[in-house]
């Protein structure tokens, strides 16, 4: 039985070595001997590479070698493990480093291998590269159009693939018969994820083992290993070990394999030294991955009540030069699917255009699709009920899925490998408590006072769901989904003689603190001292696979693997227990840590005596193995579905267009909580980004590709002081899918947040019958709305 | 070509041959092997190299090791006292201030001088203090919030004549 360990705000175990400067990152790590690298990247978005002359950049004192694509002939392109399920994919990926042709800035074609980092930065300047540049395409609504440049040879017109979801037929019924249309264009603009650690690859060889040792910064080794060894170097997987010390952050943009990683690998058994490569920030912001960039037109349909009959959705994603590691599922599987929302639409038909650009590669960012489909569902619900004149919160209540419908189908989530049905729900309290807590029915006098004072106050709301912990493998996976893996987890738990445990997890930790929660859900379940629970991941040397964390799948797969790998020892404690005692073990209780004979609570035995007789091994029962060492594999029979309403209270400035945010509340329903100081944590920054997107963020390329916002100084990401301090409530719908009764928490935040302040500021302008603005809604963008509409009338 | 530095970093005197373009970060990182503060971009915007110069939060990219010459240097290394946390970071670690930690030594360095200034800072005040230190992961709420509890301690310990002069 779970002690109360389980669902404590208890302090942080992984602290302690971040506040005194103890983390060991990737770029802390310095092995004797090592090298450094610099990859001199295309200056063209486009263009034939006609030569490279690295005479002089190799003669430089300090320079170890210079290589060039054709130096990389033998190494696979990088592989696409994610294609749009169902349907015809016309896939590129990138080479380690471009051979002929680069499609975008982030291109690489050379490397410098140096004894430092500034004489490889150095050397990397004196090469001198001649191009013939080639016509670019930077929006994906142009790259399809006849006469636009061609990237690929096989994607005519630029298209990877279209994709469909949902009901076309009915879809169209539905709006072509109802009372009430809205249509409007939305732009979801590309974002920076901005991970604070850029990303790096250590690659030391063996020469003696003939081993590879590869350090990443990475939030899955065990997936990178199997890209890195299986599809792109032909290394047998045993031979490479794949570690991920501390990591700075990821929210998503870590996930992926990189040209860098196989570089260093090849690179370090080709020099017989260690190499690293840690990119700059500019190279972070020109290579490494990007963010939602869908431009998509709304339909949706129903009556003069408030009832919605239909949503039609069609929508391009822009993908970037190639394709990212899993980049088409993004905006398929985790968009178009979840495209109902937390609503009883009854037609619901969505088409995707995966689009090829002379940009970086787009593939998951924080929420990873579920924030794009919550601000396409939220401003359509806030579009609609302007039209209609009822209140949004009215037209919300009237179409969300009944708490009694639940396992609710809504028909999207539907492959050859079967349906997955959302878990539990009840999605009106939450909404309820988040218009409580902001005075929603107070608004009126408050929005009349602001004009006063020259101001346009406004409230908006966003009631979102999100799927996390995506599974099983069966619906998941190729023959259903496109995904060309599994996503299960694993644990292992060996509890020590001396009654001390090591938990090793395939999760990954970059922020989130599994050190603590896994060791809360382990001790919890052995009823032995946090204190004495070690958690190790992110070695696939002594951690069993694992597929990674991202998808907000840690909670809900990772500590279910280690939740059920507890309840192996304990099930082995049981039998050992009974034989110790003579007694069945159908006989024997197991509660917080002590077994004892039904009945007779004084013949007892504690889990660290059974560790220490299951240790020894002087008297096992017959046939029993000895030690405790439990390992589970967890692939969940749904996946889960949190959801909540999240809603902002902004005041525009009418001479400057200057937005205040005000307040901000959210009611989140993330299942059961492990630690809810952390799950706080989780959602104040998840919570950041999606207001960052809102108000301040944006990847800006001009037209001959070339990044403009390409350094912090130019991509506003969000400050302290530009923020208020949220307002945090919550409900708790356990997950029926485990029996953790978690749902997750990662990305819910940023699920919820960029449509609640959009259509706040919306609210606050309508008095000048502003229906829309694309985001990010910055000083300038706000005044030329407020202002072109003050020349019109 | 280098040029000859000394400085005391952490209360221990350094003597150092250093390139005259290496920046204070790369000597503190790569020459001291204090890697507790960290490089987080290359425009001076993230704050994640923050350190104190005689005394003032600097962010260490943007000074050369040069021009701390003859410097007193304190990094997230010289905070603690023994085993005894300083109360930023007893702070950061019970108002779940961080999460990937990667920005944390700055934002504790930078916190530190608000503090220095301002024992009693409102959180207005200690958002701005903070707002040249990015953090992607918390938010800034239990950061602020940690830092207010800090000040707090601070501000006791101080006005505890038992704790006067430790």
């Amino acid at each position: 039985m779970a002690v109360d360990v389980l669902g404590a705000p208890i302090k942080r175990r992984e602290d302690p070595r971040f506040i005194t400067g103890k983390g060991n990152y990737l770029d802390d790590i310095r092995l004797p001997g090592m090298a450094y690298v610099a990859v001199l990247r295309s200056p063209y978005a486009h263009a034939k590479i006609d030569s490279i002359d690295a005479t002089a950049a190799r003669a430089m004192p300090g320079v170890l070698g210079v290589f060039t694509g054709r130096d990389f002939e033998s190494v696979n392109p990088l592989p696409c493990a994610w294609a749009a399920g169902g349907v015809e994919n016309h896939l590129n990926t990138p080479r380690v480093l471009a051979i002929d042709t680069v499609r975008w800035t982030g291109d690489g074609v050379a490397i410098v291998v140096a004894e430092s980092r500034e004489i490889a930065e150095d050397a990397m300047l004196a090469i001198e590269a001649r191009y013939t540049p080639l016509p670019v395409v930077v929006e994906a609504e142009h790259a399809t159009k006849p006469g636009a440049p061609q990237l690929h040879e096989n994607a005519p017109n630029n298209i990877n693939m279209v994709w469909t979801v949902g009901d076309r037929e009915g879809t169209a019924q539905a709006i072509a018969s109802a009372d009430v249309v809205v249509r409007q264009r939305i732009v979801n603009q590309r974002l920076i994820p901005n991970a604070m650690e850029p990303r790096g690859a250590i690659g030391s060889y063996d020469q003696g083992t003939g081993e590879y040792t590869i350090w990443m910064t990475s939030q899955a080794p065990h997936v990178m290993r199997l890209l890195l060894c299986a599809f792109v170097l032909g290394i047998p997987e045993n031979r490479m070990r794949c570690i991920s010390p501390d990591v700075g952050g990821g929210f998503g943009s870590k996930i992926f394999l990189y040209a860098d990683m196989a570089l260093v690998a090849v690179l370090s058994k080709r020099l017989g030294r260690p190499v690293k490569f840690v990119e700059s920030r500019r190279e972070n912001y020109i290579a490494t991955t990007h963010g939602r960039d869908h431009v998509t037109e709304i339909e949706i349909a129903g009556t003069k009540e408030g009832e919605v009959t239909g949503l039609r959705v069609t929508t391009v994603a822009n993908l970037g030069a190639y394709l990212s590691t899993i980049a088409p599922g993004i905006p398929t599987t985790l968009y178009g699917r979840m495209l109902s929302g937390p609503y009883r639409f009854p037609n619901v038909f969505c088409e995707v255009t995966g689009v090829y650009t002379n940009t970086a590669m787009v593939d998951a960012y924080r929420g990873a699709g579920r924030p794009e489909a919550t601000y396409v569902i939220e401003r359509a619900m806030d579009l609609f009920a302007d039209k209609t004149g009822l209140d949004p919160a009215v037209v919300r209540r009237r179409n969300f899925i009944p708490p009694d419908a639940f396992p609710y189908d809504s028909r999207l989530m539907t492959n050859t490998s079967g349906t997955l049905s959302y878990d539990s729900g009840n999605y009106g309290p939450a909404l309820d408590r988040a218009l409580t807590m902001v005075e929603y029915d107070g608004m009126a006098a408050k929005k009349a006072d602001a004009r006063r004072r020259g101001k346009f106050l406004g409230v908006g709301m966003s009631s979102y769901i999100e799927v996390c912990g995506v599974a099983p493998s069966k619906w998941i996976g190729l023959p259903g989904e496109g995904w060309g893996a599994g996503l299960w987890e694993s644990a292992n738990i060996r509890v020590h003689l001396t009654g001390k445990v090591v938990v090793t997890t395939g999760s990954q930790s970059h922020g989130q603190g599994h050190e603590t929660t896994m060791a809360q859900i382990v001790s919890s379940e052995l009823g032995i001292p946090f204190e004495d629970v070690l958690v190790e991941h992110s070695d696939t040397l002594g951690t069993p696979f694992g597929y990674g964390s991202y998808g907000s799948r840690s909670a809900a797969v990772g500590g279910m693997a280690a939740y059920n790998a507890a309840g192996k020892i304990v099930q082995k404690a049981r039998r050992l227990a009974a034989h110790m005692l003579e007694a069945s073990p159908d006989d024997i209780v197991f509660d917080a840590g002590k077994l004892y004979v039904r009945g007779s609570p004084d013949r007892v035995k504690t889990i660290q005596e059974i560790a220490l007789a299951a240790s020894v091994g002087y008297d096992l029962p017959e046939g029993m193995e000895p030690f405790l060492d439990e390992t589970a594999y967890y692939d969940p029979p749904n996946c889960t579905f949190p959801f909540g309403t999240h809603v902002a209270v902004v005041e525009v400035d009418e001479e400057t267009g200057v937005i205040d945010l005000k307040r901000y509340v959210a009611v989140d329903d993330v299942g059961k909580k492990i630690n809810p100081m952390i799950v706080d944590g989780q959602l104040h920054g998840g919570i950041v980004q999606g207001i960052g997107q809102a108000l301040w963020e944006g990847a800006v390329y001009g037209s001959d590709g070339q990044l403009l916002s390409g350094t912090m100084q130019d991509y506003a990401l969000p400050r302290a002081s530009w923020l208020p301090t949220f307002e945090l409530d919550e409900t708790i719908t356990p997950s029926p899918v485990n029996p953790l009764g978690v749902k997750g928490a990662g990305e819910a935040g940023t699920i919820g947040s960029a449509a609640a302040v959009v259509n706040a500021v919306i609210d606050a302008l309508r008095p000048l019958d502003i229906h829309h603005i694309d985001m990010p809604l910055t000083a300038p963008t706000v005044w030329r709305a407020i202002h072109a509409r003050e020349v019109r009338s | 070509m280098t040029e000859q530095i000394s400085l005391e970093v952490n209360g221990v005197p350094q003597a150092l041959a250093v390139e005259p373009r290496r920046l204070l970060v790369q000597v503190i990182r790569e020459e001291l092997g204090l890697t507790g503060t960290h490089v987080g971009c290359d425009t001076s915007q993230c704050g994640a190299c923050t350190v104190h110069v005689d005394g003032q939060a600097v962010k260490s990219c943007t000074m050369l090791a040069v021009q701390a010459d003859g410097a007193k240097v304190k990094t997230i290394e010289g905070m603690a006292t023994g085993d005894d946390l300083h109360p930023l970071q007893a702070a950061f670690w019970e108002k779940h201030g961080l999460q990937c930690g990667f920005c944390t030594p700055g934002m504790i360095m930078a916190a530190a001088d608000l503090l220095a200034r301002t024992p009693d800072p409102s959180d207005r005040e200690i958002r701005h203090a903070i707002e040249g230190n990015f953090c992607r992961c918390t938010g800034y709420q239990n950061i602020v919030e940690a830092i207010r509890e800090a000040a707090r301690t601070m501000r006791e310990s101080n006005s505890t004549p038992a704790m006067a002069g430790v």
